[in-house]
């Protein structure tokens, strides 16, 4: 009996280890990082682009071009993934078109991200090389010239990664429209109202803590990879931020700038940690310096997704 | 699951043709959006085809060039070079000798961390636990490549395996790009672990703790073996995952084609290859970016495979306990 309980109570410890060491992990690749890059966080490494010369080098064009590239797959993923998640989850009937779907999707999600890379690269950069020259619209404020094939702009970018994101966007979104309880639905119809009605007005609003905290971790996912935008040309070597804004004043004011800001080249921030780190030696205190800006941007969005979702928890008892 | 509602009041619950006109513009509209999914899958296998098995447009893919028994049977794989050769087997070795080494590390550490968390920590801990896991689970695969070339070579490795036990250690080597996969598919797995473990009704660990079982005999003797096939499943998602996985190789493990099983040398990926194929080329023209999609299209083979057994053992799975 005693050997038994020996055996429980080491089987127990190898186990506690294993978690702590996790976490040790963790705090190991912090304060690495956060050692390598005291050096080089300074005010100057915001505003700077990318130089050759590791004591120029800044992460400004990163930020803008991630701003850019986050703020469209975002406006491109989220409306249709939520979509396709209320379409499953109150339209649906057990068809066969509905099984095909739920399967492609679990298995979308399981699809390396760099073979989005290359989906992108052929279908949004390139076009199957099917156009020649670009389009060009009148607006009011304008000519806006819309570059077909996309080329190696942030627009091209911005739709690959909403593609990658779009299966974590649709499970998590459906999870959150099952959380909410049958006898909203019921009531809801009871009363006379309309299926598009009781979504809408119930179920989605019931929802939108959950389904935000969804959205906010496939945003951050999509913050932090790198492997499909270098397949689809984010340049490393760029120092321009998309459209020649610089700041958010110039964002607000100039809509000229604004409307050709996707068409542009850009970097992200993952791209030019991963161009600093391919750079050599001299340039990976720069690379820590940009990984800190990188997880300090990632922790507020989790940050954020964790707050949505205690508030939610404490709020709302069904 | 879903909640207790009669299947009548979910699913057609009114009956066909009563929506409004407008509401059924809205259903169509929202079906788009989920087909979007499907489109994506078509559009992924008609690229990968397009550049690697037979061109629908563009020029002659990868296997009209370059025969299959080449691509399977050479033993060298040197796309750029002036007599070019495509034997895709020092990429899969490469790429398999990370997995392994991911998941020799990752699994382990993963099934215990489930362990511990279903079985042993209370609400307290856990609370604290599955937050940080989560944040281990969310760092950028770029992030775990530069641990694995600033800390695990120099300041693991080399101390470890050059200076006490006398083995060459390279700068890039297939080790330390295998240990930061491992620690990143860690949390993978113990979420998932996690999750069949706890659905392992109670009425099994009460009968066993009835019958005089230790913590140890209970979680090892019949939850375990309770979720053995959830737990595979999970363990296979994460073997894909580390298949696919491509920046933290990329940066850690080198550029040099080899087959071999030595941990402390440079070798490439399936994935590192199309990042290096690809990276720098501005018009993606040539055998060697073809190449790329040929080696793409195998890692999608490779992952679907995985992925489809892992979701069949899942689903024979759940008809057991529900």
């Amino acid at each position: 009996m005693r050997r038994r309980l020996l055996l429980s109570s080491s089987f127990r410890l190898i186990c506690r280890v294993a978690v702590y060491s996790a976490i040790l992990v963790l705090v190991t690749l912090l304060s690495v990082v956060l050692w390598l890059a005291m050096e080089r966080l300074t005010l100057q490494f915001f505003q700077r682009g990318f130089s050759l010369i590791p004591d120029r080098a800044g992460i400004k064009a990163g930020i803008w071009g991630s701003f850019w590239l986050i703020s469209l797959t975002a406006i491109f993923s989220l409306p249709v993934g939520i979509g396709a998640a209320v379409y499953l989850e109150e339209y649906a009937s057990d068809t066969r078109l509905t099984r095909l779907i739920k399967v492609n999707l679990s298995n979308l999600a399981g699809v390396p991200s760099i073979v989005y890379g290359m989906l992108g690269l052929t279908v949004f950069v390139r076009m199957f090389g099917m156009f020649g020259r670009g389009i060009q619209l009148n607006l009011l404020s304008g000519w806006l010239v819309v570059p077909l094939p996309f080329g190696k702009s942030v627009i091209a970018g911005a739709l690959t990664m909403s593609l990658l994101i779009l299966p974590v966007v649709i499970i998590t979104t459906q999870e959150a429209l099952r959380a909410v309880p049958g006898t909203i639905r019921t009531a809801s119809l009871a009363l006379g109202a309309t299926r598009w009605q009781t979504i809408w007005s119930q179920i989605l609003p019931a929802s939108l803590p959950g389904i935000t905290t969804g959205a906010i971790l496939a945003i951050s996912r999509a913050i932090g990879e790198t492997a499909p935008l270098i397949m689809v040309g984010a340049v490393t070597y760029c120092r321009i931020c998309p459209g020649g804004i610089e700041s958010v004043q110039t964002l607000l004011t100039d809509p000229q700038r604004v409307l050709a800001a996707p068409f542009d080249k850009y970097t992200a921030m993952p791209i030019s940690i991963y161009g600093w780190i391919t750079s050599g030696p001299p340039f990976m205190s720069v690379a820590a310096a940009g990984i800190v800006v990188l997880l300090f941007v990632l922790t507020c969005f989790n940050g954020i997704a964790v707050y949505i979702r205690q508030r939610a928890r404490n709020k709302l008892k069904w | 699951m879903k909640p207790s509602v009669p299947a009548f009041l979910r699913k057609g619950r009114t009956r066909k043709g009563s929506d409004k006109p407008h509401e059924k513009a809205i259903g169509f509209l929202l079906l788009l959006c989920a087909l979007v999914s499907v489109g994506t899958t078509i559009s992924i296998i008609l690229v990968l085809v397009n550049d690697g098995i037979f061109n629908f447009v563009g020029e002659k893919a990868f296997f009209q060039q370059v025969s299959l028994k080449q691509f399977l049977f050479d033993s060298k794989w040197l796309p750029d070079s002036p007599e070019p050769r495509f034997g895709i087997w020092p990429l899969v070795n490469g790429t398999f000798m990370v997995s392994g080494i991911a998941c020799m590390i990752g699994v382990p550490l993963g099934l215990c961390s489930a362990v511990y968390l279903s079985e042993y920590a209370g609400p307290a801990e856990r609370s604290v636990l599955k937050p940080v896991l989560e944040l281990l689970a969310g760092v950028p695969t770029v992030v775990y490549g530069y641990f694995g070339l600033v800390f695990v070579t120099p300041y693991v490795l080399k101390p470890l395996f050059e200076t006490l036990l006398g083995f060459e250690v390279d700068t890039f080597n297939v080790a330390s790009g295998g240990i930061v996969v491992g620690i990143m598919v860690t949390p993978m797995v113990a979420s998932m672990s996690e999750d069949v473990l706890r659905s392992v009704p109670r009425s099994l660990r009460d009968a066993s703790y009835a019958l005089g079982g230790t913590q140890f005999d209970v979680s090892m003797r019949v939850v375990v073996p309770a979720a053995l096939s959830g737990i595979l499943a999970s363990v296979l998602l994460a073997f894909a995952r580390a298949i696919g996985e491509t920046m933290a190789v990329t940066i850690a493990c080198g550029t040099f084609r080899r087959i071999g099983v030595n941990p402390f040398e440079s070798m490439q990926t399936m994935t590192g290859f199309i990042v290096d194929a690809s990276f720098g080329e501005d018009d993606a023209q040539g055998i060697v970016v073809k190449s790329a999609f040929a080696v793409a299209l195998s890692l999608f083979l490779i992952t679907l495979t995985i992925n489809v057994i892992s979701q069949m053992i899942l689903r024979r799975y759940r008809e057991v306990y529900e």
